[in-house]
């Protein structure tokens, strides 16, 4: 088993015959997901690398029964992107795109909020579940099927976090990206929630950074009772304030959203937070070996 | 985005929210014209992106022309000192000549998006005048809040609930509610991340008036306002930081002496920290993204070796997409064409790895690879004391 797709996955791409969207379908499609088609409007009828191209999705739904999506049209169509995904009831949309507007995403996230569809992202890397399906951008030679479940609003400290478990041995049940925008579809109190129910998840690290309130709702959930062993580092320990570190939702603004802040809410909690990013790996062995 | 005082007043008062009668002007003599023209008392504000200019001499009152000639002439061209400009201060190009008003009391007034409600939220608070912060800290329970639904948009009970709660009179709510009304359709219709009313006075004659305004603007929506995109003043951002957004690298200047170079804005902040527990500083915030190309990284190198501070640079690459030989083409290609003679650590991870350290060993430059994050911030902390 592993959270939000598996083998059972058929996954349309939003945004297939754009450059990205048509590289990682193939990586996706490589990796063994099945790919059920595409969605261009005013490309609908056509076929892109053996691929199936729909005007709507909920035409691409009725069609190929498809039940998650991977979105990976331009910024300033994100959001729409987003909500038509939402209104074909689609189980999983993850949303790559970066540079979303953020009040777009206030609108599609009240757009959400009454339908059943799970956003991941967007500006996030998408999902993982090594060994079985593959949504979004994380390369699949660094993952081995594993014990670990990882959350992080970061992409490539998402791969380092995975290459390290990888190495130690512990692999990855699924792995979720779920961005770094001020206003994500996934909390990771959603993410740990998930991880919670699965039973291939044995530890969970989180990955976290300045700005927001996300990791100390992470900590008063797990301060609650959480049943398996949580690691988590927080990037932007050395971050000035009023600044944003890349991402959008990346900055601490009137002192609030600091890195030492959310490492402390996490370690009273009971999380074994780590100060180096270069010992996330090793703290969830050891997290695993103590149990 | 950050905007200037009179540029957030002027897009306010558009949508209907008063402001002082005043202009903005660029020499003396034209402060002294304005003044003539308001007529009576004055007051003078120097316009920079940086809050607590009053204490830093950067608003002042002038009772007549020629006292408003003055203050203006002193603040054109000054360097001005706040506690958030750093000890090098900004240069005063512009002032605003406003008038003068007679002000009964000062309230705030402010509307930013509380990211884990999802939606904007409105804050008021009879505490005017005094940064929202230490009010939050000190007096939360003069803090007044309406979250706004956006399906709906700000409702008139609830800006009259927070008018009330401001104590006005009912004439007075009313003219808040209006005066909050056309502050969220300002906030929705330019994509702000911020709009700050602080303070907002209610005069002697029950007026109720902008006194000082701040904007923030979503970067990420500029594409559909370039009348604000133009906006943007470069002289108040760092160079380095300017040169860098030209070719949309993501670079923050910082007081260290390690420059680092790192794809992803996660593991960008993450090779700072990892420098900093190593017992080095950071000379810099550097994101070259995730499918960094030969031309990136050169502009990278380029934009990271002019910040003189810089004695030893960190390459931390995490290739997944991007592959190392690849990588380590465009770093062998930029050193060379630049001239690099700083010591120069890489750590890279993912596809190729092999090849692409082989590479840079057989260019015959002085690169010291390093297999772990933790390795290579030792090696440039190292190299970057010896290099004093």
């Amino acid at each position: 088993m592993a959270v939000l797709i598996d083998r059972s996955t058929r996954l349309l791409v939003q945004g297939l015959t754009g450059r990205e969207g048509t590289f990682h379908a193939r990586q996706a499609a490589d990796y063994g997901t099945a790919i059920a088609g595409g969605v261009v409007p005013g490309k609908g009828g056509t076929t892109h690398e053996g691929w199936p191209v729909f005007n709507t999705v909920a035409e691409a739904v009725r069609a190929t029964g498809a039940n998650a999506s991977l979105i990976f049209v331009p910024a300033a169509g994100g959001a729409e992107a987003i909500m038509e995904a939402a209104d074909a009831g689609l189980d999983v949309a993850v949303c790559i795109t970066e540079g979303i507007p953020t009040l777009d995403m206030m609108r599609a996230a009240a757009f959400l909020r009454p339908r059943r569809t799970r956003l991941i992202g967007p500006n996030c890397p998408g999902l993982i579940s090594p060994g079985r399906a593959k949504a979004g951008i994380i390369p699949g030679h660094i993952c081995r099927e594993g014990r670990v479940g990882i959350v992080s609003r970061s992409g490539t400290l998402t791969y380092e976090a995975i290459k390290q478990t990888t190495v130690l041995g512990l692999g990855q049940s699924t792995c979720i990206g779920i961005g770094g925008d001020p206003i994500v579809g996934t909390s990771f109190v959603d993410a740990l929630r998930l991880f919670a129910d699965d039973p291939d998840t044995e530890a969970v690290i989180v990955i976290g950074e300045i700005g927001g309130t996300a990791e100390e709702e992470a900590a008063a959930f797990i301060g609650q009772g959480y049943a398996k062993p949580v690691v988590s580092f927080i990037s932007g320990q050395t971050a000035p304030p009023g600044r944003r570190m890349g991402h959008a939702g990346a900055i601490i603004s009137g002192g609030k959203g600091t890195a030492a802040e959310k490492m402390e809410a996490l370690r009273r909690a009971g999380v074994r937070v780590v100060q180096s990013p270069a010992e996330i790996g090793a703290a969830a062995k050891d997290a695993l070996a103590a149990r | 985005m950050k905007i200037h005082e009179f540029q957030a007043k002027a897009i306010l008062a558009a949508r209907g929210v008063p402001v002082p009668r005043g202009a903005v002007v660029e020499s003396a003599p034209r402060a002294a014209e304005v003044a003539r023209r308001l007529g009576g008392t004055v007051v003078v504000k120097a316009q920079i992106h940086a809050g607590g200019r009053g204490k830093g001499g950067g608003v002042k009152l002038a009772r007549t022309p020629e006292e408003a000639e003055r203050a203006a002439g002193q603040m054109l061209g000054m360097r001005l000192v706040t506690h958030q400009t750093g000890p090098e201060g900004r240069l005063v190009k512009r002032v605003l000549v406003e008038e003068g008003l007679d002000i009964d009391r000062e309230l705030y007034l402010g509307l930013l998006l509380d990211r884990a409600a999802e939606r904007p939220v409105l804050m008021a608070s009879p505490a005017g005048g005094m940064e929202i912060e230490k009010v939050a800290a000190e007096t939360p329970e003069l803090i007044f809040r309406e979250h706004v639904d956006p399906g709906t948009g700000l409702t008139a009970f609830q800006a009259r609930r927070l008018g009330f709660a401001l104590g006005l009179d009912w004439p007075a709510v009313r003219k808040a509610a209006a005066l909050m009304a056309a502050v969220y359709r300002t906030f929705i219709e330019a994509d702000a991340s911020l709009v700050e009313i602080n303070p907002l006075v209610l005069t002697a004659s029950g007026d109720l008036l902008a006194l000082d305004a701040k904007m923030g603007l979503d970067d990420n929506a500029l594409f559909r306002h370039p009348d604000l995109a133009a906006l943007r003043d470069l002289d108040e951002e760092e160079p380095l930081e300017v040169e860098a957004s030209k070719h949309a690298l993501n670079y923050i200047r910082l007081d260290g002496n390690i420059g680092c170079m790192v794809n992803g804005a996660g593991l960008a902040m993450a090779t700072m920290d990892i420098i900093k527990l190593a017992g080095g500083e950071p000379a810099n915030f550097l994101d070259v993204g995730g499918g960094a190309n030969a031309e990136q990284i050169q502009n990278a190198f380029r934009i990271l070796t002019l910040d003189r501070n810089v004695r030893a640079v960190l390459i931390n690459i995490f290739g997944g997409i991007l592959r190392c030989d690849v990588l380590a083409q465009g770093l062998i290609a930029a050193v060379r064409s630049l001239d690099v003679r700083l010591p120069i650590v890489i750590r890279m991870e993912g596809t190729n790895v092999e090849i692409g350290k082989r590479m840079l060993h057989e260019s015959g430059l002085a690169f010291t690879t390093a297999d772990t994050m933790d390795e290579a911030a030792r090696q440039v902390v190292s190299l970057a004391a010896g290099a004093h």
